[in-house]
């Protein structure tokens, strides 16, 4: 399966990535190349085997329900880019 | 055209662990910003969350109560986008093997009705924090604090059919997540939350029309006029012969509309896929077991109860069972009295009227079940009238005593039921109103029972504290005597 320009840019868009309009056709390429392997995994006969979710035959192990984190912030909200009033600040999103 | 409304809900219900679903930072609400936002709500690089066993207990617990099949084996997934709150770049939720699968519950309709609504499923995720706009010169601030906080997601079926029953719907997921114990249910705290999945298609078509989905709406009022306001949008537009763009919008409370947020995502755009950080979550019978004897009666089952064993009205049963405060108060209250029909009317109508005037709760009650008990019994046995009941019930609530008895004494209240008393006065009543006596005989049999109301009146001016009950007997057969 081959990807075509504005599929690779969709892609891009939802991974908030900029690429550069000279390195659309290697990204094109490889990320056909990776839907490839799949196209080769989906053609495996799998009839009877369970679908796993996740590659360790383990299963989750859980904690008590207690808290164990102190407050932080100060620590924290030194290695921010910026910071007011405790909160952090982004570009205003207003939708 | 005759439009049939199609509706369904995804409420959002933050379940009450003390701390995070993936970690150990503190979920109480109203902490000073980000200073419950530790490193792994952060999202710092490394961080791995660990599943806290309390989630999975509440999650199951309330699949029990809805009789929805219980996922023994349920798998977290990643949903993927981008925005401030969610610092991790994705939320962990659950897509295709979600903790709870098909339930269902029994809706309220007023006047006893009910109807059944399926649930589709309830999956656990987690909350995102919260953005500031105003107040950051011209930035957004974010507060984590509200970031990792359990949730649990339920979805109705779209099987809802009107604003009303949207509304009953809501309500009854919040008396059972609160007579659970897994969410306090403040809708004002943002606790529970509720998207609603609205579109309209032709009365008896089978195929849906197109959806909008309106986000976050607060309270129950809002849910009944956001869905109003948005079905009749929908039908302007398709009246004109124009389509439904599916879209999430919002609404707004004071202009009374909704509006286009953003076009909503197309599911693939979330990009799904398993969490690697987090294995299958399996559990057993015996664990779902354990659980299962723990259910509390639940408001259905109170319900039934009400009406089978105290001869309560399906309405009265309903609206006292919802809310499991008040049905314990109602429970101990009417024991004492030994009336719970009385003690229900009491109950629905003048504490009802009183907690609401004074707006708090019935846990905040200066009068006890004991106390109302009290009073009620008196009422049973004749010894006070109804509005002696209300004038004890007020002298407590405002903190003149505690002692009913001392009360009714006090305030004068005892009335008199002796009969052989009440026939003296009832004579002279009748010797000092010949003319009255005179009209009464006049008049024809069937409207006399309008024409005793004078000579009630009377006795009980004549003597105070008189059982109007008892007067009424006696001035029947004084008065028969007499023609």
């Amino acid at each position: 399966m081959s990807l075509d320009t504005n599929q690779v840019l969709a892609i891009a868009d939802l991974a908030r990535l900029q690429i550069d309009e000279k390195s659309i056709t290697d990204f094109q390429t490889n990320l056909s190349n990776v839907l490839d392997l799949v196209d080769q995994l989906q053609a495996v006969d799998t009839n009877g085997v369970e679908p796993m979710a996740h590659p360790m035959d383990a299963v989750q192990r859980l904690r008590a329900d207690v808290v164990t984190e102190v407050n932080q912030r100060e620590k924290f909200q030194k290695i921010a880019p910026s910071t007011a009033d405790g909160h952090y600040l982004v570009p205003k999103v207003v939708e | 055209m005759e439009w049939e409304v199609v509706i369904g809900l995804e409420i959002h219900a933050q379940l009450a662990t003390k701390s995070k679903i993936f970690s150990g930072s503190s979920t109480e609400y109203g902490a000073d910003a980000n200073t419950q936002a530790n490193i792994y709500d952060l999202g710092l690089p490394g961080v791995l969350p660990v599943f806290n066993e309390e989630a999975l207990r509440m999650a199951v617990k309330f699949g029990l109560a809805i009789d929805a099949e219980i996922g023994m084996k349920s798998v977290f997934d990643r949903k993927n986008y981008f925005y401030p709150d969610s610092p991790k770049g994705y939320q962990i939720t659950q897509l295709h093997e979600p903790i709870v699968g098909m339930g269902h519950i029994d809706i309220d309709l007023g006047e006893g009705k009910s109807r059944r609504i399926n649930v589709t499923r309830a999956h656990l995720e987690e909350d995102a924090g919260k953005s500031v706009h105003e107040g950051f010169d011209g930035q957004s601030g974010i507060d984590l604090n509200r970031c990792g906080t359990p949730l649990i997601e339920i979805v109705s079926e779209p099987e809802l059919r009107s604003s009303k029953e949207a509304s009953a719907y809501f309500r009854k997921m919040q008396s059972i997540v609160m007579y659970l114990g897994i969410c306090d249910g403040d809708l004002s705290q943002g606790s529970m939350r509720c998207d609603c999945n609205v579109s309209l298609r032709p009365k008896g078509q089978e195929e849906f029309g197109t959806r909008t989905e309106i986000k976050n709406v607060n309270s129950f009022k809002n849910v009944e006029r956001a869905i109003e306001v948005e079905i009749e949008r929908q039908m302007d537009i398709l009246e004109d012969g124009g389509s439904i763009k599916q879209e999430t919008r919002l609404f707004d409370a004071d202009k009374n509309e909704t509006r286009s947020m953003r076009s909503k995502e197309v599911e693939n755009d979330y990009r799904y896929f398993p969490d690697p950080d987090l294995l299958p979550v399996i559990i057993d019978e015996e664990y779902v077991e354990a659980i299962r004897a723990t259910l509390p009666e639940l408001p259905e089952q109170k319900k039934a109860r009400f009406e089978a064993e105290h001869g309560l009205s399906a309405y009265n049963a309903s609206v006292l069972a919802a809310n499991r405060e008040m049905a314990d108060y109602f429970e101990a209250a009417a024991g004492i009295s030994g009336d719970y029909k009385m003690t229900a009317n009491w109950v629905m109508g003048d504490l009802s009227a009183a907690l609401n005037k004074n707006e708090i709760s019935i846990n905040e009650i200066p009068v006890s079940a004991e106390q109302l008990g009290a009073i009620l019994k008196n009422v049973k046995g004749n010894d006070i009238s109804n509005d002696g009941a209300k004038e004890v019930f007020n002298a407590i609530w405002q903190g003149k005593g505690s002692d009913v008895d001392q009360l009714i004494d006090q305030l004068g209240l005892k009335q008199v039921s002796d009969t052989s008393a009440i026939e003296a006065v009832v004579a002279q009543v009748l010797a000092d109103n010949p003319k009255l006596v005179e009209g009464y005989l006049n008049t024809p049999e069937d409207k006399r029972a309008k024409a005793i109301g004078p000579f009630i009146g009377a006795t009980r001016k004549a003597a105070k504290g008189v059982n109007p009950q008892v007067v009424m007997e006696v001035l029947k057969q004084k008065l028969n005597e007499l023609g």
